[in-house]
C-alpha cells in the first residue's frame, strides 16, 4: 500500500505496524496506511471493525501501543507538545457534533483560535465568519447550538474545525446521527471541501458519497485493513470474500 | 368518508373553554378540583391561620414600639422593639468604637455597591468589577476595618520564625506568615528594612525556583514571569497594609454582630469556591499523589465537625506553633471556615464535573486545548451551571454555620443578641423572644435573598439545559 516514491512533504499521515488493544481486546492489528497530501480516503466496514479507533489514533484521542504514527512530519509519542501540535493541525468532526453547548456558534468557532492559535479576538471572529459563510450558516452566528437543527450543528462543527486552518480533516461518521433530510447538506459541505483539495479521512456508511468523493476506499474488519482500492474498482470488483459479503449486504 | 382524504383549508384556532382560563379556572383547577383537593385546601388554610395569626399578633399588634427602658415592656404580650432599637448598633457592629463607625459603614456600602452590579448579568464592565470586588476590596476592607499600618517585619520574621534578617532561608514560612499570621497592633508607618528584605528574598527565591524548574524542563522566562507575578501581587497586598493612613487601630476583639457574621460568611463563601474547584479537579486527577492528597484532605475536613475545627484552631493550635507566635483569633476562625467549606464545596463541584459528558473533553482536546484551558473554558462553565442549586445550598448552610464562632468567644450577630439579654435595663418577659425573632429575620433576609438569586440563575441556565439536550441530540 505504501508507495515508496512518495517523499515526506507529500505524505500527510503515515501509520506503520500500528497495534492497539482495549484491555485484552485487540482492536487494531498491524495497520499500515500512508495518506498523501490532498488525498481523500473513505474508511468503511461493519461496526466494531476499528474504523473510528483508527482515525482517533491519528490525533491521539486514542493511544496506540505499538507501531509508528507520523502526522505532518511529527511522530506521535507521549510527548505532550507533539500531541498538541498534531491536534492543532488535524481538525476533527464527530458523529455527535460535540459543540460546546454553553457557547454561541461564533464563540464555538473563535475559542480555539484565540486560546490555541493566539489570534486576536477581532481576527478570530473574522475567520469564523468566513468559514460559517463557507458552510452557509453565517446568519446563525449568535445562536446557541441547541437552537440549531442537527445538520446545522454538524456544519458548525465543520466550520469550527476549519477555523484552525487544519492540514488534515478527520470525519468520524459525520452523518450517522442525522435525520435523512439533513444528511445531504452535510455531505455537500464535505464534498466542497474535497473539491478544494483538503486532505481528508472519512469514516462513513454513505456508499454513494464514498464513490463520488474518495480517491481510495479502505475496508476494515476485525481491526485489520482487508482491502483498499480506488472506488470504481472497490465497488465493481471487490476481491476479498469479506468485502463482497459486506457490499452485498449494504448495496441494493 | 372514503379512504383518501385531502384537507382543502386550514382550520382557524378557536378560544379555549372558559373553565380553563381566568381566575375561576385557576381556582377550579388548583384548589377545588377533587374532594381531596378541597379537603387539602381547607386544612392548609386553617394551618396557615393558626400559625400566622399568633405570629403576626406578637410581632405587630401586641408589640411595644416606643419606650426608653424595660418599664415600657414589663407588661407586654408582644415583641419589645425598643430593646432592638436601643441595641441596634451593638447588633450590627459589636463594640466597634462609636466614632469610628463610618469605617464599617463605608465597607458595607462599597461592598454593596460592587456586589450588586456583579450579580446582575447584564451590567457592564464585569471583568473590571470582579477585579475591584475580589482584588481591591478585601485589602481595602481589611485596612479600613483594622486600621492597617501593621509591622510586617515584626510579625513575619521577628515573631513567627525568629530568624535573623537578610539570612532568610524560610521564605515559605514567611509566605504562611503573610497570609495567616496577622500579629496586629504594632505602629510606626512604612518600614524600610522589611522592604529591602522582601526584595532580597524575592530575588533569591525566584532564582532558586527557576533553577529547579529548569531541571524539570520549564523555560527560565516562564518561571521568572510566574514568580514575578507572585511577588509583585504579594507586595501589592502588603504595601497598603503596611502603610500608615492615620486610621485608629481597632482590634477584632471589639468587632461583633452582623459585621462579624458578614466578614466570616463572605470570606468563607469567596474562598470556598476556588478551594472546592481545585480539590474537585485534584480528586479526578490522573496523578496519584494529587488525587490521594485531595481525597485525604476532603475526607478529613468532612469528617470533623466545624465546632471541633474552630475549637482546635483557637485553643490547641497556639500550643503547636513556635514560641510567641500566634495567629489572630478571627483570622484563625476564617481559615478554619474557609478550608471546611472548601472541602464540602469540592464534592458539590465533583458532582457537576461528573455530569459533563466525555465527548466535551474530546472535542476540546481535538482542537488542541490543554488541560487547564479545557477545564477553565469548556468543562467548568458547564459543570458549575449544573450544580448551582448545590453550591448556593452550601453557601446558605455556611452563612448560618458562622454562628458557631461563638464557641471561640467571637460574638457574631446571634452571639451579640444573646449577650444583650443579660442587660438588666432591658430584662422583660418578651426580651428574649424579640431578640431571637429579630436575629431570625436578619438571617432569613440574607438566606432568602441567596435562595432567590440561585433560582434566578437557574432560570437563566434553564435555556442552558435546553442547549445541552440539543447538542447531544
Amino acid at each position: 500500500m505504501t508507495d515508496p516514491a512518495m517523499s515526506s512533504d507529500v505524505v500527510a499521515v503515515e501509520m506503520t505496524g500500528v497495534n492497539k488493544w482495549f484491555g485484552a481486546f485487540h482492536v487494531l492489528r498491524d495497520i499500515d496506511l500512508t495518506v498523501a497530501r490532498k488525498e481523500r480516503i473513505v474508511i468503511c466496514g461493519p461496526s466494531g471493525s476499528g474504523k473510528s479507533t483508527l482515525i482517533r489514533c491519528i490525533n491521539r484521542l486514542e493511544e496506540h501501543q505499538s507501531g509508528r504514527i507520523v502526522v505532518d512530519g511529527i511522530e506521535l509519542t507521549s510527548d505532550l507538545r507533539s500531541i498538541d501540535a498534531v491536534r492543532a493541525d488535524a481538525g476533527m468532526v464527530f458523529q455527535q457534533f460535540n459543540l460546546f453547548p454553553h457557547l454561541s456558534v461564533l464563540e464555538n468557532c473563535t475559542l480555539a483560535q484565540i486560546w490555541v492559535r493566539g489570534r486576536p479576538k477581532a481576527e478570530a471572529e473574522e475567520v469564523a465568519m468566513k468559514f460559517l459563510t463557507r458552510v452557509r450558516i453565517p446568519e446563525q452566528a449568535n445562536k446557541y447550538p441547541a437552537q440549531l437543527s442537527g445538520g446545522q450543528q454538524q456544519r458548525v462543527a465543520i466550520a469550527r474545525a476549519l477555523c484552525m486552518n487544519p492540514k488534515i480533516m478527520l470525519f468520524d461518521e459525520p452523518t450517522s446521527a442525522l435525520d435523512p433530510e439533513m444528511i445531504k447538506e452535510v455531505l455537500d459541505t464535505i464534498r466542497s471541501l474535497a473539491d478544494d483539495g483538503m486532505t481528508m479521512l472519512i469514516v462513513t456508511h454513505e456508499m454513494g458519497f464514498a464513490r463520488q468523493v474518495a480517491d481510495r476506499i479502505i475496508f476494515m474488519d476485525e481491526g485489520q485493513i482487508i482491502e483498499a482500492n480506488r472506488p470504481e474498482e472497490f465497488f465493481s470488483n471487490p476481491r476479498h470474500e469479506r468485502t463482497k459479503r459486506f457490499l452485498s449486504q449494504i448495496l441494493p | 368518508m372514503s379512504a383518501a382524504f385531502v384537507r382543502m383549508e386550514t382550520l382557524p384556532p378557536r378560544a379555549a373553554p372558559f373553565a380553563a382560563t381566568g381566575l375561576w379556572g385557576w381556582f377550579a383547577r388548583r384548589l377545588f378540583a377533587t374532594p381531596a383537593d378541597i379537603a387539602m385546601t381547607i386544612i392548609g388554610f386553617a394551618a396557615f391561620v393558626l400559625v400566622a395569626m399568633p405570629l403576626f399578633r406578637f410581632l405587630v399588634f401586641d408589640a411595644i414600639w416606643t419606650g426608653k427602658d424595660r418599664d415600657a415592656c414589663l407588661n407586654a404580650a408582644g415583641a419589645c422593639w425598643p430593646f432592638v432599637a436601643a441595641k441596634l448598633n451593638q447588633f450590627v457592629y459589636g463594640f466597634y468604637p462609636y466614632e469610628e463607625l463610618w469605617r464599617p459603614n463605608l465597607v458595607f456600602f462599597v461592598g454593596a455597591l460592587l456586589l450588586i452590579p456583579l450579580l446582575i448579568p447584564s451590567a457592564p464592565f464585569k471583568r473590571f468589577n470582579a477585579f475591584l470586588f475580589f482584588g481591591i476590596y478585601p485589602v481595602a476592607g481589611f485596612v479600613l476595618l483594622t486600621g492597617g499600618n501593621l509591622d510586617p517585619q515584626r510579625f513575619l520574621l521577628g515573631r513567627f520564625v525568629r530568624i535573623p534578617e537578610f539570612i532568610d532561608l524560610s521564605a515559605i514560612a514567611r509566605f504562611i506568615g503573610v497570609s495567616g499570621h496577622v500579629e496586629l497592633g504594632s505602629r510606626g508607618g512604612f518600614r524600610g528594612t522589611f522592604w529591602i528584605d522582601f526584595i532580597a528574598s524575592a530575588i533569591l527565591l525566584t532564582g532558586a525556583v527557576a533553577i529547579i524548574a529548569r531541571l524539570f524542563g520549564t523555560r527560565f522566562v516562564t518561571s521568572l514571569k510566574a514568580m514575578a507575578i507572585v511577588f509583585v501581587s504579594l507586595a501589592l497586598i502588603i504595601a497598603p497594609v503596611d502603610a500608615d493612613f492615620g486610621l485608629r487601630w481597632v482590634e477584632t476583639r471589639e468587632w461583633g454582630g452582623l459585621l462579624v457574621t458578614l466578614v466570616v460568611a463572605i470570606t468563607g463563601i469567596v474562598a470556598a469556591l476556588p478551594i472546592g474547584v481545585l480539590l474537585a479537579l485534584g480528586r479526578r486527577s490522573q496523578m496519584r499523589l494529587v488525587r490521594w492528597t485531595s481525597i485525604v484532605f476532603i475526607e478529613f475536613w468532612r469528617g470533623v465537625p466545624l465546632i471541633t475545627v474552630l475549637f482546635f484552631a483557637t485553643y490547641m493550635l497556639p500550643l503547636f506553633l513556635p514560641g510567641g507566635a500566634s495567629i489572630e483569633r478571627l483570622v484563625r476562625a476564617l481559615i478554619g471556615v474557609a478550608l471546611f467549606s472548601g472541602a464540602y464545596m469540592a464534592e458539590v463541584v465533583r458532582g457537576g464535573l461528573a455530569a459533563v459528558p466525555k465527548h466535551q473533553y474530546e472535542s476540546a482536546a481535538a482542537l488542541g486545548l490543554g488541560y487547564w484551558k479545557t477545564m477553565g473554558l469548556i468543562v467548568l462553565p458547564q459543570a458549575l451551571t449544573h450544580v448551582i442549586p448545590g453550591i448556593v445550598n452550601n453557601f446558605i448552610g455556611l452563612f448560618k454555620d458562622t454562628t458557631l464562632v461563638q464557641i471561640v468567644a467571637i460574638l457574631d450577630l446571634l452571639g451579640q443578641v444573646r449577650s444583650a439579654f443579660s442587660d438588666p435595663n432591658w430584662s422583660s418577659p418578651t426580651t428574649l423572644y424579640t431578640g431571637f425573632a429579630f436575629a431570625g429575620m436578619i438571617y432569613f433576609v440574607f438566606c432568602f435573598a441567596m435562595s432567590r438569586y440561585s433560582l434566578f440563575l437557574e432560570h437563566r441556565a434553564g435555556s442552558n439545559a435546553l442547549r445541552v439536550e440539543g447538542a447531544m441530540r
